[in-house]
């Protein structure tokens, strides 16, 4: 309706609402359309051994000594475009001895046209546009601007000249000739084929829908056995793990764990589920309970029995951090590593514990620095014998500090090329105050830089 | 001790060995050291009674790398409100790369993540840092740290911030203030290396008593001079007792 109101691709959608007030508009989605294509790749299996995608809206299959267990390649054709209209999908098919050939004819063609391996390709291809070649657009736009307009035109220029034309062009989307060759088969043209993996699920379904926890526990570390015996048997561990709950009422409960390092003991993993199911609201009764493990790492096969080895021998690190970011939250169980940056705030940073540490410059240790830093620094008031000078006096969480030995100023400018041209620079003081106590403290800006009025004291850090 | 003969004499010349660096390596594994929240003592002194452990104990002497396991840190957030967080630049060098740590809600969480930390054999020690003296950490919560470090050989330094001297089975418990640091020679207007004042006012094995601690690249003990302990003085003078 759409291209019968005068709507074309490219319009902008205001010039097209105008032509057609009636046209429907969808927001684009390219990754959920990828995402659908791929799984539609796999089914199409059900027609050849392999499939492999051709983005963003194209599915090319295998169908080589196929066709006879449909009746023929007709048969084929009406069969997979009874089983795509069946599910409500457009589609326009081709089977062809070449995939550049059954991309031309089933872009370009007639719908379900069939080339077979004894026919002349070029001849029976020889009235498709040159578009049906997958060339990109500045390629047909200078075949366009050469007069070339169908393949059979292509057909009527010699090769050299052709080679000439186009021989600073090396990707096959950019090069007539290569296309032309990979369509009638002189050149391979390898696939991608999409593969299926499969999840590693296990799932009990209950005679009995269960609602006591000591029960569902029972359910969990049966499920946790069957995984690790499934997991094994491919050689790997999980690291992320959705335990999926259907509950009576069809109300679905779900719980989502992720592992530091991949694990497949079953006493580990229902253990920590132990800890997130303790908020499962039952309703009356959960019928079916699924685990499936989402992410999975390679794992060797080792030695079992971890909770018995971990009451004699300890938890090995990764158990542990397990255990602790299951209670905690894994934003609560971390590691500083270095960044590369002369503010010391952003001198450090967090990750996770097991993450490798990125490779940094080691950076040259002129000042020491102290062994705890505020989150904040904590504004302080200093007293001072000359506004740029070392710091006499202090007061900080109600108490007065007199600063018995200072050294500084360490200055340390504001990073310009990220920060607002506003921030000041410090000046940093590593002092010691008559008791011994030690700390960092810094000036907020030197007194008349046109950044603001006196500057400000903070305390930055505590020292050993 | 069931395995040599236990005389009321061997006990107490036992009990009457004074404490010194590198004495309780092996034989201390719970640990408090109290220590004021405003200023880095309490965990300063910690980590370098950690190190003086580690280093003086007797290395595996089948191993061919040197020790890189990981250790713990382990706060509460009221601490981590007073006392700020861990910086790396700032840390010995040995153990810079080597830290995990936990920021942890409540104080019944900090005593979880001590446990798992003392159950794990891949850790090297255990630094918890818990502020004031919460419910959750009674004597039967430090009974059963006691145990699980004792059971597992992963020795735990717990600072105790701003904290009251109240019933606990630490093995050692340390009061250590900040003192003021020796003048550095190139500089002697600057804060020279970490000194602290330290007090042993209950230990097991060792008869209680103060010392001048100081971060020297290893631990250094001196004991201060006092006006009443006259004697101690011309005893103990300026020299290190790391050696001994």
């Amino acid at each position: 309706m759409g291209a019968a109101g005068g709507a074309r691709q490219g319009m902008m959608l205001a010039d097209a609402r105008t032509l057609c007030p009636e046209l429907a508009v969808a927001p684009a989605d390219p990754a959920s359309d990828l995402a659908f294509l791929e799984r539609l790749a796999l089914w199409a299996q059900r027609w050849g051994p392999w499939s492999a995608l051709d983005p963003p809206d194209g599915i090319v299959v295998d169908v080589t000594g196929v066709s006879h267990l449909f009746g023929g390649e007709r048969s084929l054709v009406a069969d997979t475009k009874a089983a795509f209209e069946k599910r409500g999908i457009a589609v326009r098919l081709a089977i062809a001895p070449t995939a550049g050939a059954a991309w031309a004819l089933s872009h370009h063609g007639p719908d379900g046209a069939i080339l077979k391996p004894r026919d002349d390709a070029a001849a029976r291809l020889a009235d498709l546009p040159v578009a049906a070649l997958r060339l990109d657009d500045d390629t047909l736009t200078v075949l366009k601007r050469l007069g070339l307009k169908r393949l059979c035109d292509l057909h009527g220029v010699a090769r050299e000249a052709l080679v000439r034309r186009f021989r600073n062009r090396r990707a096959p989307a950019a090069s007539p000739l290569v296309r032309m060759d990979q369509l009638l088969g002189r050149v391979p043209e390898p696939l991608l084929p999409v593969v299926s993996v499969e999840v590693p699920l296990v799932q009990r379904r209950l005679m009995e829908p269960i609602r006591h926890r000591d029960l569902l526990d029972r359910v969990v570390a049966d499920l946790a056995e069957d995984l690790a015996r499934q997991l094994e048997g491919r050689g790997e561990g999980a690291r992320r793990l959705e335990l999926g709950m259907w509950r009576v009422d069809g109300e679905v409960v779900t719980r989502r764990l992720e592992l530091a390092a991949a694990s497949r003991e079953p006493a580990h993993i229902a253990g920590l589920f132990g800890r997130k199911l303790d908020d499962v609201d039952a309703g009356f009764g959960i019928e079916l309970v699924r685990l499936r493990s989402a992410w999975t790492e390679p794992l060797a096969l080792g030695q079992g029995d971890f909770e018995e080895a971990a009451e004699t021998h300890g938890t090995s690190l990764a158990a542990c951090i397990d255990r602790l970011s299951v209670r905690l939250g894994a934003e609560a169980v971390r590691r500083p590593v270095p960044h590369a940056s002369h503010l010391p705030e952003r001198a450090q940073r967090w990750q996770g514990p097991l993450e490798t540490e990125k490779s940094s410059q080691g950076e040259f240790e002129f000042h020491a620095r102290p062994l705890k830093l505020f989150d904040r620094a904590e504004p302080i008031a200093v007293l001072y014998a000359t506004p740029d000078g070392l710091p006499r006096r202090f007061r900080w969480r109600g108490s007065v500090h007199e600063i018995a030995r200072a050294e500084g100023p360490e200055r340390i400018a504001p990073e310009w090329w990220r920060e607002r041209s506003c921030v000041r620079l410090r000046d940093y003081y590593r002092i010691e105050d008559g008791e011994g106590r030690r700390y960092w403290i810094y000036r907020d800006g030197i007194a008349g830089d046109g950044r603001g009025g006196a500057p400000l004291w903070f305390l930055h850090g505590l020292c050993a | 001790m069931s395995a040599e003969p236990c005389s009321a004499a061997a006990f107490a010349r036992a009990r009457a060995a004074e404490w010194r660096p590198g004495f309780t390596a092996g034989r201390v594994r719970h640990a408090e050291v109290f220590a004021c929240a405003g200023e880095a003592t309490g965990a300063a002194a910690a980590i370098a009674f950690a190190l003086d452990a580690l280093d003086a104990a007797t290395p595996d002497p089948v191993a061919d790398v040197p020790d890189e396991r990981a250790w713990l840190w382990v706060q509460d957030r009221e601490a981590l409100r007073r006392g700020g967080r861990p910086y790396r630049p700032g840390l010995p060098r040995p153990l810079r790369h080597r830290l995990v740590h936990v920021a942890a809600k409540n104080a019944e969480d900090a005593l979880f993540a001590l446990e798992e930390g003392l159950r794990c054999r891949d850790l090297a020690f255990v630094v918890g840092e818990i502020a004031g003296n919460p419910r959750a950490l009674d004597f039967t919560a430090s009974r059963r740290l006691s145990l699980a470090a004792e059971r597992h050989g992963v020795p735990l330094w717990l600072v105790r911030l701003d904290a009251e001297r109240d019933l606990s089975s630490a093995r050692m418990r340390w009061d250590v203030r900040a003192a003021p640091s020796p003048a550095p020679r190139w500089n002697p207007q600057a804060p020279g290396t970490p000194s602290w004042r330290a007090e042993l006012f209950r230990s097991r094995n060792h008869p209680p008593g103060q010392w001048t601690l100081r971060d020297d690249g290893k631990l250094v003990a001196e004991r201060p001079r006092s006006p009443d302990s006259r004697d101690l003085v011309s005893a103990a003078g300026d020299r290190s007792l790391a050696a001994g």
